[in-house]
């Protein structure tokens, strides 16, 4: 199989130029080709694991537990304006 | 040949927990941009969710209350995609196994009730905020809504018009405000709906759909939905195809534009949230929010009108809130005898005043003991209905009760006969030329002295024994 | 000294033979002298690691001495930490000093340790040699021509050269046993959900576990007391894990009738004979001692790589997607718009390691190509989990290689993603089943030191510090040091 490169660096927001996409090509190709070795097992009927033990997730009380640390919290932000964040304009 | 609409509805309902989905931080409306924001739900390095139980609980009392399935073992997700209000490049949701599947609500429709079928009810988290200035090349971003609980409710394709869309969104809005799970308020994005709509000839299979996104009232929705049918009616009828599209409502415009700029590679990737391992509940939990369930809005009326004899319409009226109806139980507990009258003055003389100053009966300054302290002067006959409404006015007006009132403007009824019959003499001999023409026989002319009492007494004297004495007195 | 074990520094200090402060000193000293050589260590403070050593020295004036008073330990670049940048080895993360620290962080912090800096690592953990961190290489002091292992490489080297008595790192796929095995060191890697991982960078959640690197095996226990234990912050943190002696287990040092399983998929072909070799004697050696060594079998091994390939980079394709130039971290000069903005500061932002991992794992979640890539890995993952229940039916712990090869050559294997891949073969499936594993020395191959694996159930790291303490007290392996740096050789 080939995979499409430019669209799943695409997917994924990382710019590849023509250069560094014809490297990634061959060796995700590889990559892929040797993980393909799955294939040979027959898995039918068993079940996935996502998570290493059986365990149940703990749940957390609703209480209010944090208070505002904004300007801390911004300290690393790129860019800041009045409190908000501010990034190139999004076009809807 | 006629044309069937199709629409399903997806809504995201902000569960009304005191905070987020999976940090600590306030869900409160209206701070000051990202104040309620944390590691967390900034989605810094290292940073995990932990989910809050209350959030749980709500979403299962509303599966509950669509006669759901609750799934005692569900699973979370991740939706991958970038945008500036999203911090962590994902959104934990719940994808092939959701807490809530199959059930469904009953909305009226011209031609009776109707069943609407609710696929499922998953949990996940809110984004920020993005803010566009109409000038300038920069979007600001709030990330206090990061993070903060939602139910998407997920309906079947079950409606054919746009009424239908409203009804359902009309019974699931009242539905959420009733079990107290979220405030609901549709101008602050509590309340949020997308319709996917198609058109196709009755019969057919189900046609390309389009989604449509940003309906923020119930008006819009009506509109776009008619909007959207019209359009792809033309587009077929023009020999056309319609396209599968994200469809963004203009209210301004009153009109939809495709959103195909928002993503060029729809691919969300979802996969299993590594960080949360399976959301189990017991039967145990499930039954004691069972057992916490409050009565819903259908119960109630059917309530009300058996227990107060109500009318359907008052009933109707009266139920349309939590806070309405409890307005009205709290009003009947303090005039257990008049549950009818309570619900006259509730319904059509406080609420009209309510809504001619556009508020609800959450802003009322009149509370249901103050209101029930009115009724009962005109219950004993201390005022008539007539200065009733006058008393109302000044309540709302002042913040006074009625019987403050009625003493500081000496509104109290005359009920002492000898006093009212001095006024009928008084009446009577001002008025000889009428006395001699109603003892002839013109009897209409009880209105003319029943009007002349009333105006000498400014309203005053009691009606019924103005009647009663005027009656007697007449006939000399 | 410098290659003193924690036990030792801590009964100085303990008998005010040395402070808090002398010892701060001493390992900046040779942090100094021979960082330069090394690359180990990335962010030194060390005015304010002068600064914590004295406040623990005034703490044991006034109050009994806490479990780690006074001992300075090398933090793995990925541990979030309020005194320190923490990159993950990434320009991405360049100048990122987090407003938090990591829950082990705080851990540490209050049994009284002093954090000596961060270490090198492959970028966000992705890599078995420390050659893609954006540092540039970290070395072996056994060769300084040669890969420490990696990913926690940065922290492997400064332990083996002395330049730290111990050091934390993370495991995803054998980040801490590998290193520690071709440093001669000790490392393990906890169950999973046995150590919190809130504010640790995650690189794949369901893999992702911090440990202990150290000198000793009773050093290990002792670290994994404090580090270990229940958070209410980390959903997957176990609540009710079974505890363990830590210390205890080392005591005990049983090797007398313990049930060794040597599975036959870690003792192949194409290994190295020199490490192959070693591995066998020490096995012999724990029969000696009383061990049994039983044959067994862990029949989907050679499916464990494979399955990883899949898993991890795709959960990392997510964990990786907040890196977008918005809130924190890296944003390329001038974005023209907002796709801009995000493709480039992730192209500047990323090495080719990192963006091989995340396109691989977008492709193996993208539509049409899940249940072929990502839901089969996960039933590859089952079948593996199962291979080591069945085993632990007929033994109590599994004896294995570490690694297939001693280090290799800085570049020897950077141009061929797949072979670097199989450097961690045998420790992969630990990660994929959850399992606690243990790596220490165990002779050396062509002068240069090899590594003993022992796996048990989940839970039961207590049969693993028995077994490794009392291989260890009969050897002296763990008490070789690289002569470049002051040690007595091999």
């Amino acid at each position: 199989m080939d995979i499409d490169v430019r669209k799943v660096a695409e997917l994924a927001r990382i710019r590849l130029t023509d250069k560094e996409a014809d490297a990634l090509g061959p060796q995700l190709n590889n990559i892929l080709g040797y993980v393909d070795s799955l294939q040979q097992l027959d898995t039918s009927g068993i079940e996935p694991t996502a998570h290493p033990h059986d365990a149940a997730m703990p749940l957390r009380a609703d209480a209010v537990t944090n208070t505002n640390r904004r300007d801390e919290l911004q300290a690393s932000a790129p860019k800041v304006e009045a409190g908000l964040y501010v990034v190139p304009k999004v076009i809807e | 040949m006629s044309w069937e609409v199709v629409i399903g509805l997806e809504v995201h309902v902000q569960a009304n927990t005191k905070t987020k989905a999976f940090c600590g931080c306030s869900t409160a409306f209206g701070a000051e941009p990202n104040t309620q924001t944390c590691p967390v739900c900034l989605g810094m390095p290292g940073q995990l969710p932990v989910l809050n139980r209350e959030a749980v609980d709500k979403s299962v009392l509303t599966g509950l209350a669509i006669n759901a399935e609750i799934n005692l073992e569900s699973k979370f997700d991740r939706k991958n995609y970038f945008y500036p209000d999203l911090p962590k490049g994902y959104q934990i949701s719940q994808f092939p196994l959701p807490l809530v599947e199959g059930g469904h609500l009953m909305i009226p429709t011209a031609e009776g009730e109707k069943r609407i079928g609710v696929t499922r009810i998953h949990m996940e988290e809110d984004a920020g905020k993005s803010m566009h200035a109409d000038t300038g090349n920069v979007s600001h971003i709030d990330l206090n809504r990061s993070g903060v609980p939602l139910m998407e409710i997920v309906s079947e394709p079950d409606m054919r018009s746009a009424d239908e869309a409203v009804a359902y969104l009309k019974q699931l809005h009242q539905l959420v405000r009733f079990l107290d799970v979220s405030g609901a308020d549709m101008e602050k994005g509590q309340f949020r709906c997308d319709a996917n709509v198609s058109v196709r000839h009755p019969g057919e299979p189900l046609g390309t759909r389009a989604e449509l996104k940003n309906l923020n009232s119930f008006r819009f929705i009506k509109q776009a939905i008619e909007f959207e049918v019209i359009r792809q009616i033309e587009i077929i009828e023009d020999g056309g195809k319609v396209v599968q599209e994200t469809r963004l409502w203009d209210s301004a415009r009153g009109e939809s534009r495709s959103m195909r700029s928002k993503e060029e590679t729809h691919d969300y990737r979802d996969f299993p949230e590594p960080d949360l391992p399976p959301l189990r509940l017991s039967k145990q939990e499930v039954d004691s929010i069972r057992a916490g369930m409050p009565e819903l809005p259908g119960q109630m009326r059917v309530r009300f009108e058996e227990e107060f004899g109500l009318s359907a319409y008052d009933a109707d009226v009266l139920t349309t809130s939590r806070e309405l109806a409890a307005y009205y139980e709290d009003l009947v507990a303090a005039v257990p005898e008049d549950p009818k009258r309570a619900a006259n003055w509730l319904a059509n003389e406080l609420l009209g005043r309510l809504k001619e100053r556009s508020e609800d009966i959450t802003a009322s300054p009149i509370g249901p003991k103050q209101l029930a302290g009115l009724i009962k002067r005109i219950a004993d006959n201390t005022i008539s209905g007539k200065i009733a409404k006058d008393v109302l006015d000044a309540m709302l007006e002042s913040g006074q009760g009625a019987d403050a009132i009625i003493e500081k403007r000496g509104l109290k009824q005359i009920t002492d006969s000898s006093a009212i019959d001095a006024i009928i003499q008084q009446v009577m001999s001002d008025n000889s030329d009428q006395v001699e023409q109603y003892r002839a026989g013109k009897d209409r002319l009880m209105g003319f002295f029943v009007g002349q009492v009333m105006q000498a007494t400014r309203g005053k004297a009691n009606p019924g024994l103005v009647n009663q004495r005027l009656k007697v007195l007449l006939k000399g | 000294m410098p290659f003193s074990s924690i036990d030792d520094l801590k009964q100085r200090l303990d008998a005010g033979e040395t402070s808090a402060e002398e010892l701060a000193g001493l390992y900046l000293d040779r942090i100094e002298k021979h960082n330069a050589s090394l690359n180990a260590f990335v962010h030194v403070g060390f005015e304010q690691i002068m600064a914590q050593a004295r406040a623990s020295d005034s703490y044991r004036a006034k109050h009994e001495a806490r479990p780690l008073e006074g001992v300075p330990i090398a933090i793995k670049d990925i541990f979030c930490s309020t005194e320190s940048p923490t990159t993950c080895g990434s320009r991405i993360l360049e100048g990122f000093t987090p407003a938090y620290d990591a829950h082990v962080i705080t851990q540490l912090r209050k049994a009284g340790a002093v954090l000596l800096g961060k270490t090198n690592m492959d970028e966000f953990a992705m890599g078995s040699s420390n050659e893609t961190s954006a540092y540039g290489p970290c070395r072996n002091p056994w060769d300084t021509d040669r890969i420490p292992g990696g990913s926690s490489g940065g922290s492997a080297s400064a332990v083996a050269a002395g330049l730290a008595p111990a050091a934390l790192g993370t495991d995803t796929g054998g980040s801490i046993r590998q290193p520690a095995a071709v440093t001669g060191i000790v490392g393990m890697k906890p169950t999973y959900g046995r150590v919190s991982r809130r504010g640790i960078i995650a690189f794949a959640s369901s893999l992702d576990q911090a440990g202990p690197m150290t000198r000793t095996v009773k050093d290990t226990a002792l670290i994994a007391s404090i580090i270990s234990g229940h958070d209410a912050g980390d959903a997957t943190s176990v609540a009710d894990a079974p505890s363990v002696d830590w210390l205890g287990a080392c005591d005990k040092r049983n090797m007398k009738g313990l049930k060794i399983g040597r599975p036959e998929e870690y003792f192949i072909d194409g290994m190295d004979a020199e490490v192959r070799q070693k591995v066998e004697a020490a096995l012999k050696q724990c029969e000696e001692m009383g061990a049994e060594i039983i044959d067994i079998s862990l029949p989907h091994t050679e499916y464990a790589v494979a399955a990883y390939y899949v898993i991890a980079p795709s959960e990392a394709s997510a964990n990786l997607a907040r890196y977008d130039g918005v809130r924190y971290g890296r944003r390329c000069e001038d974005p023209k718009d907002l796709a801009d903005m995000y493709t480039r500061s992730r192209d500047e932002g990323f090495g080719d390691e990192v963006k091989r991992r995340i396109l691989t794992g977008a492709f193996a979640l993208s539509s049409g190509y899940y249940d072929a890539y990502y839901r089969k890995a996960q039933q590859v993952r089952t079948l593996i989990r199962q291979d080591f229940l069945n085993a632990f039916g007929q033994v109590d712990v599994i004896a294995t290689p570490t690694s297939p090869v001693p280090a290799f050559k800085i570049g020897e294997k950077t141009d061929d993603p797949i072979t670097m891949y199989l450097s961690d073969v045998f420790t992969i499936a630990v990660n994929l089943a959850g399992l606690p594993g243990l790596s220490q020395p165990c002779g050396f191959a062509n002068a240069l030191p090899v590594g003993l694996q022992w796996i048990a159930p989940a839970w039961r790291e207590d049969i693993i510090l028995s077994a490794a303490s009392a291989y260890e007290s009969a050897t002296d392996w763990h008490a070789q040091h690289p002569k470049a740096y002051g040690g007595a050789g091999a």
